[in-house]
Protein backbone atom coordinates (compact mmCIF):
# COMPACT_ATOMS: atom_id res chain seq x y z
CA UNK A 1 0.00 0.00 0.00
CA UNK A 2 2.70 2.47 1.07
CA UNK A 3 4.91 1.50 -1.83
CA UNK A 4 2.04 1.92 -4.22
CA UNK A 5 1.28 5.34 -2.73
CA UNK A 6 4.84 6.48 -3.34
CA UNK A 7 4.77 5.73 -7.08
CA UNK A 8 3.16 8.09 -9.62
CA UNK A 9 -0.56 7.33 -9.53
CA UNK A 10 -2.26 5.80 -12.59
CA UNK A 11 -4.80 7.92 -14.48
CA UNK A 12 -7.83 5.98 -13.26
CA UNK A 13 -6.92 6.93 -9.69
CA UNK A 14 -5.71 10.46 -10.13
CA UNK A 15 -8.21 11.64 -12.75
CA UNK A 16 -11.22 10.79 -10.54
CA UNK A 17 -9.43 12.29 -7.49
CA UNK A 18 -9.02 15.55 -9.41
CA UNK A 19 -12.70 15.38 -10.39
CA UNK A 20 -13.72 14.83 -6.76
CA UNK A 21 -12.25 18.23 -5.87
CA UNK A 22 -15.31 19.78 -7.53
CA UNK A 23 -18.04 18.33 -5.24
CA UNK A 24 -15.95 18.29 -2.04
CA UNK A 25 -15.03 21.96 -2.46
CA UNK A 26 -18.66 22.84 -3.21
CA UNK A 27 -20.00 20.98 -0.19
CA UNK A 28 -17.35 22.13 2.29
CA UNK A 29 -17.03 25.75 1.19
CA UNK A 30 -19.63 26.46 -1.51
CA UNK A 31 -16.84 27.57 -3.88
CA UNK A 32 -16.57 26.67 -7.57
CA UNK A 33 -13.15 25.19 -8.35
CA UNK A 34 -10.88 27.70 -10.09
CA UNK A 35 -7.26 28.69 -9.74
CA UNK A 36 -6.41 31.45 -12.17
CA UNK A 37 -8.63 33.97 -10.33
CA UNK A 38 -5.98 33.82 -7.58
CA UNK A 39 -3.74 35.89 -9.88
CA UNK A 40 -6.31 38.68 -9.89
CA UNK A 41 -6.77 38.54 -6.14
CA UNK A 42 -3.04 38.57 -5.48
CA UNK A 43 -2.87 41.64 -7.74
CA UNK A 44 -5.71 43.32 -5.89
CA UNK A 45 -4.25 42.44 -2.49
CA UNK A 46 -0.87 43.93 -3.44
CA UNK A 47 -2.42 47.14 -4.80
CA UNK A 48 -5.22 48.22 -2.48
CA UNK A 49 -5.14 51.77 -3.91
CA UNK A 50 -5.16 50.88 -7.58
CA UNK A 51 -7.61 52.61 -9.90
CA UNK A 52 -7.64 49.81 -12.44
CA UNK A 53 -11.27 48.75 -12.57
CA UNK A 54 -10.33 45.08 -12.89
CA UNK A 55 -8.56 45.17 -9.52
CA UNK A 56 -10.83 47.55 -7.66
CA UNK A 57 -14.38 47.60 -9.00
CA UNK A 58 -16.87 45.84 -6.72
CA UNK A 59 -13.92 44.28 -5.03
CA UNK A 60 -14.85 42.23 -2.01
CA UNK A 61 -11.91 41.03 0.02
CA UNK A 62 -14.08 38.71 2.14
CA UNK A 63 -15.45 36.97 -0.90
CA UNK A 64 -12.13 36.40 -2.65
CA UNK A 65 -9.65 35.65 0.12
CA UNK A 66 -10.51 31.95 -0.24
CA UNK A 67 -8.76 31.82 -3.60
CA UNK A 68 -5.44 32.90 -2.06
CA UNK A 69 -5.87 30.45 0.87
CA UNK A 70 -6.58 27.70 -1.65
CA UNK A 71 -3.40 28.28 -3.66
CA UNK A 72 -1.31 28.41 -0.47
CA UNK A 73 -2.77 24.95 0.14
CA UNK A 74 -1.76 23.86 -3.37
CA UNK A 75 1.85 24.94 -2.68
CA UNK A 76 1.87 22.96 0.59
CA UNK A 77 0.24 20.00 -1.18
CA UNK A 78 2.90 20.14 -3.90
CA UNK A 79 5.58 19.90 -1.23
CA UNK A 80 3.86 16.99 0.56
CA UNK A 81 3.21 15.15 -2.70
CA UNK A 82 6.76 15.37 -3.97
CA UNK A 83 8.81 15.04 -0.77
CA UNK A 84 6.70 13.09 1.73
CA UNK A 85 4.58 10.94 -0.59
CA UNK A 86 7.18 10.15 -3.21
CA UNK A 87 9.95 7.59 -3.43
CA UNK A 88 12.06 9.85 -5.66
CA UNK A 89 11.26 13.56 -5.71
CA UNK A 90 10.82 14.67 -9.33
CA UNK A 91 11.89 17.87 -11.05
CA UNK A 92 8.97 18.82 -13.27
CA UNK A 93 10.85 20.98 -15.77
CA UNK A 94 13.49 19.53 -18.13
CA UNK A 95 17.05 20.61 -17.38
CA UNK A 96 17.09 22.62 -20.62
CA UNK A 97 15.13 25.34 -18.82
CA UNK A 98 18.13 26.15 -16.62
CA UNK A 99 19.43 28.62 -19.22
CA UNK A 100 18.85 32.16 -20.40
CA UNK A 101 16.54 30.88 -23.14
CA UNK A 102 14.70 28.72 -20.62
CA UNK A 103 14.08 31.58 -18.21
CA UNK A 104 12.96 33.77 -21.10
CA UNK A 105 10.51 31.07 -22.21
CA UNK A 106 9.14 30.55 -18.70
CA UNK A 107 8.64 34.27 -18.09
CA UNK A 108 7.14 34.86 -21.54
CA UNK A 109 4.95 31.76 -21.24
CA UNK A 110 3.89 32.95 -17.79
CA UNK A 111 2.77 36.28 -19.26
CA UNK A 112 0.66 34.40 -21.81
CA UNK A 113 -0.85 32.31 -18.98
CA UNK A 114 -1.68 35.31 -16.80
CA UNK A 115 -3.09 37.39 -19.63
CA UNK A 116 -4.87 34.52 -21.37
CA UNK A 117 -6.55 32.97 -18.33
CA UNK A 118 -7.85 36.30 -17.12
CA UNK A 119 -9.15 37.24 -20.57
CA UNK A 120 -10.73 33.79 -20.99
CA UNK A 121 -12.09 34.10 -17.41
CA UNK A 122 -10.76 30.69 -16.39
CA UNK A 123 -8.11 28.05 -16.86
CA UNK A 124 -7.93 24.28 -17.04
CA UNK A 125 -9.43 24.11 -13.54
CA UNK A 126 -12.19 26.67 -13.82
CA UNK A 127 -13.20 25.96 -17.42
CA UNK A 128 -12.01 22.46 -18.32
CA UNK A 129 -12.78 20.66 -15.05
CA UNK A 130 -15.41 22.81 -13.29
CA UNK A 131 -17.06 24.46 -16.30
CA UNK A 132 -17.45 21.37 -18.46
CA UNK A 133 -18.62 19.38 -15.41
CA UNK A 134 -21.38 21.96 -14.99
CA UNK A 135 -22.20 21.53 -18.72
CA UNK A 136 -21.40 25.19 -19.28
CA UNK A 137 -20.80 25.24 -23.04
CA UNK A 138 -18.61 28.40 -23.13
CA UNK A 139 -16.15 26.45 -20.97
CA UNK A 140 -15.97 23.77 -23.65
CA UNK A 141 -15.28 26.46 -26.25
CA UNK A 142 -12.52 27.89 -24.04
CA UNK A 143 -11.03 24.42 -23.55
CA UNK A 144 -10.95 23.77 -27.29
CA UNK A 145 -9.01 26.99 -27.76
CA UNK A 146 -6.65 26.11 -24.88
CA UNK A 147 -5.73 23.11 -27.02
CA UNK A 148 -5.45 25.16 -30.18
CA UNK A 149 -2.96 27.45 -28.42
CA UNK A 150 -1.11 24.47 -26.96
CA UNK A 151 -0.74 22.85 -30.36
CA UNK A 152 0.57 26.10 -31.88
CA UNK A 153 3.26 26.44 -29.22
CA UNK A 154 4.25 22.78 -29.15
CA UNK A 155 4.52 22.31 -32.90
CA UNK A 156 5.72 25.71 -34.06
CA UNK A 157 7.16 27.82 -31.22
CA UNK A 158 8.99 25.46 -28.86
CA UNK A 159 11.02 23.86 -31.71
CA UNK A 160 12.39 27.30 -32.58
CA UNK A 161 14.05 27.32 -29.15
CA UNK A 162 15.29 23.76 -29.35
CA UNK A 163 12.60 22.18 -27.15
CA UNK B 1 -12.80 30.42 10.09
CA UNK B 2 -13.89 26.81 9.63
CA UNK B 3 -14.48 27.57 5.98
CA UNK B 4 -10.93 28.89 5.57
CA UNK B 5 -9.53 25.71 7.12
CA UNK B 6 -11.59 23.57 4.74
CA UNK B 7 -10.34 25.71 1.84
CA UNK B 8 -6.72 25.24 2.90
CA UNK B 9 -7.18 21.47 3.30
CA UNK B 10 -8.79 21.23 -0.14
CA UNK B 11 -5.90 23.19 -1.62
CA UNK B 12 -3.46 20.74 -0.02
CA UNK B 13 -5.49 17.82 -1.38
CA UNK B 14 -5.53 19.35 -4.87
CA UNK B 15 -1.78 20.04 -4.76
CA UNK B 16 -0.96 16.47 -3.70
CA UNK B 17 -3.15 15.00 -6.44
CA UNK B 18 -1.69 17.32 -9.11
CA UNK B 19 1.84 16.27 -8.17
CA UNK B 20 1.11 12.56 -7.81
CA UNK B 21 -0.69 12.56 -11.15
CA UNK B 22 2.30 14.28 -12.71
CA UNK B 23 -0.01 16.57 -14.67
CA UNK B 24 2.40 19.23 -13.45
CA UNK B 25 5.20 17.72 -15.53
CA UNK B 26 6.34 19.67 -18.59
CA UNK B 27 7.14 16.41 -20.37
CA UNK B 28 3.60 15.09 -19.90
CA UNK B 29 2.11 18.29 -21.34
CA UNK B 30 4.52 18.10 -24.27
CA UNK B 31 3.63 14.44 -24.93
CA UNK B 32 -0.06 15.34 -24.81
CA UNK B 33 0.28 18.02 -27.49
CA UNK B 34 2.40 15.73 -29.67
CA UNK B 35 -0.23 12.99 -29.21
CA UNK B 36 2.53 10.68 -27.98
CA UNK B 37 0.64 9.49 -24.94
CA UNK B 38 -3.01 9.11 -23.98
CA UNK B 39 -2.22 9.65 -20.30
CA UNK B 40 -3.21 13.32 -19.97
CA UNK B 41 -6.35 12.83 -22.05
CA UNK B 42 -7.42 9.96 -19.78
CA UNK B 43 -6.74 12.01 -16.63
CA UNK B 44 -8.69 15.01 -17.94
CA UNK B 45 -11.58 12.89 -19.27
CA UNK B 46 -11.96 10.88 -16.06
CA UNK B 47 -11.74 14.06 -13.94
CA UNK B 48 -14.52 15.66 -16.00
CA UNK B 49 -16.62 12.47 -15.83
CA UNK B 50 -16.46 12.37 -12.03
CA UNK B 51 -16.98 16.14 -11.82
CA UNK B 52 -19.99 16.04 -14.14
CA UNK B 53 -21.71 13.20 -12.26
CA UNK B 54 -21.07 15.03 -8.97
CA UNK B 55 -22.47 18.32 -10.23
CA UNK B 56 -25.49 16.48 -11.64
CA UNK B 57 -26.17 14.87 -8.25
CA UNK B 58 -25.63 18.14 -6.36
CA UNK B 59 -28.11 19.88 -8.65
CA UNK B 60 -30.61 17.03 -8.49
CA UNK B 61 -30.54 16.87 -4.70
CA UNK B 62 -30.42 20.64 -4.43
CA UNK B 63 -27.56 19.99 -1.99
CA UNK B 64 -26.35 22.52 0.56
CA UNK B 65 -22.91 23.19 2.00
CA UNK B 66 -21.97 21.75 5.40
CA UNK B 67 -22.89 25.14 6.82
CA UNK B 68 -26.35 24.93 5.29
CA UNK B 69 -25.89 27.51 2.52
CA UNK B 70 -27.36 26.89 -0.92
CA UNK B 71 -24.74 25.76 -3.46
CA UNK B 72 -24.50 28.06 -6.44
CA UNK B 73 -22.86 26.66 -9.56
CA UNK B 74 -21.48 29.46 -11.75
CA UNK B 75 -22.38 29.44 -15.41
CA UNK B 76 -19.79 31.71 -16.99
CA UNK B 77 -21.05 33.48 -20.12
CA UNK B 78 -19.54 33.09 -23.56
CA UNK B 79 -17.54 36.08 -24.75
CA UNK B 80 -14.73 36.72 -27.23
CA UNK B 81 -12.13 36.28 -24.49
CA UNK B 82 -12.94 32.55 -24.32
CA UNK B 83 -11.53 32.24 -27.83
CA UNK B 84 -8.74 34.86 -27.90
CA UNK B 85 -7.68 34.57 -24.26
CA UNK B 86 -8.13 30.80 -24.38
CA UNK B 87 -5.71 30.48 -27.30
CA UNK B 88 -3.17 32.78 -25.65
CA UNK B 89 -3.36 30.81 -22.39
CA UNK B 90 -2.98 27.51 -24.27
CA UNK B 91 0.22 28.82 -25.85
CA UNK B 92 1.65 29.66 -22.44
CA UNK B 93 0.50 26.33 -21.01
CA UNK B 94 2.44 24.35 -23.63
CA UNK B 95 5.56 26.51 -23.34
CA UNK B 96 5.86 26.39 -19.55
CA UNK B 97 4.27 22.98 -18.98
CA UNK B 98 2.02 24.52 -16.36
CA UNK B 99 -1.45 25.92 -16.06
CA UNK B 100 -2.15 28.08 -13.00
CA UNK B 101 -2.74 25.20 -10.53
CA UNK B 102 0.46 23.38 -11.50
CA UNK B 103 2.50 26.61 -11.25
CA UNK B 104 1.79 26.66 -7.51
CA UNK B 105 2.16 22.88 -7.20
CA UNK B 106 5.53 22.98 -9.01
CA UNK B 107 6.81 25.70 -6.68
CA UNK B 108 5.76 23.65 -3.63
CA UNK B 109 7.32 20.55 -5.15
CA UNK B 110 10.68 22.27 -5.32
CA UNK B 111 10.75 23.01 -9.06
CA UNK B 112 11.77 26.53 -8.14
CA UNK B 113 12.14 27.73 -11.74
CA UNK B 114 8.34 27.82 -11.72
CA UNK B 115 8.67 31.00 -9.64
CA UNK B 116 9.70 32.64 -12.96
CA UNK B 117 6.51 31.29 -14.54
CA UNK B 118 4.53 32.68 -11.61
CA UNK B 119 6.12 36.14 -11.93
CA UNK B 120 5.30 36.06 -15.65
CA UNK B 121 1.71 35.10 -14.87
CA UNK B 122 1.33 38.02 -12.43
CA UNK B 123 2.80 40.34 -15.10
CA UNK B 124 0.35 38.95 -17.67
CA UNK B 125 -2.54 39.50 -15.25
CA UNK B 126 -1.47 43.17 -14.93
CA UNK B 127 -1.34 43.49 -18.74
CA UNK B 128 -4.91 42.24 -18.79
CA UNK B 129 -5.96 44.60 -15.99
CA UNK B 130 -4.50 47.57 -17.91
CA UNK B 131 -5.89 46.58 -21.29
CA UNK B 132 -9.24 45.22 -20.11
CA UNK B 133 -11.32 48.32 -20.93
CA UNK B 134 -10.00 48.23 -24.52
CA UNK B 135 -10.25 44.50 -25.22
CA UNK B 136 -13.31 43.08 -26.95
CA UNK B 137 -15.60 41.27 -24.54
CA UNK B 138 -18.64 40.89 -26.80
CA UNK B 139 -20.77 38.36 -25.03
CA UNK B 140 -23.55 37.63 -27.52
CA UNK B 141 -26.35 38.01 -24.96
CA UNK B 142 -28.93 36.33 -27.18
CA UNK B 143 -26.78 33.21 -27.36
CA UNK B 144 -26.09 33.08 -23.64
CA UNK B 145 -29.73 33.73 -22.82
CA UNK B 146 -30.78 30.74 -24.91
CA UNK B 147 -28.33 28.39 -23.28
CA UNK B 148 -28.52 29.33 -19.62
CA UNK B 149 -25.03 30.81 -19.28
CA UNK B 150 -25.36 33.84 -17.10
CA UNK B 151 -23.45 36.70 -15.60
CA UNK B 152 -21.24 39.22 -17.30
CA UNK B 153 -17.78 38.75 -18.77
CA UNK B 154 -14.81 39.96 -16.70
Amino acid sequence: MIEWLLQPWPWYVSGPLIGLTVPILLILTGKNLGISSSLRHIGAACNPRTRLPYLSKDYSWREHIWSIIFVVGVIIGGFIGNYLLSADPVNFLPSGFVSVTGVFLLFGGGILIGFGTRYADGCTSGHTIMGISALNWPSLVATIFFFVGGLISTWFILPLFGF
Amino acid sequence: MRKHIFTLLMGIYFGIVLVKTQVVSWQNINDMFYFRSAYMYLVIASAIAVGAVSVFIIRRLNAHTVEGEAIEIQMKPFHKGNVIGGTIFGMGWAITGACPGPIYAQIGAGTLLAIITFLGAITGMYFYAFLQPRLPHDSFAWLNARTGSAGSPP
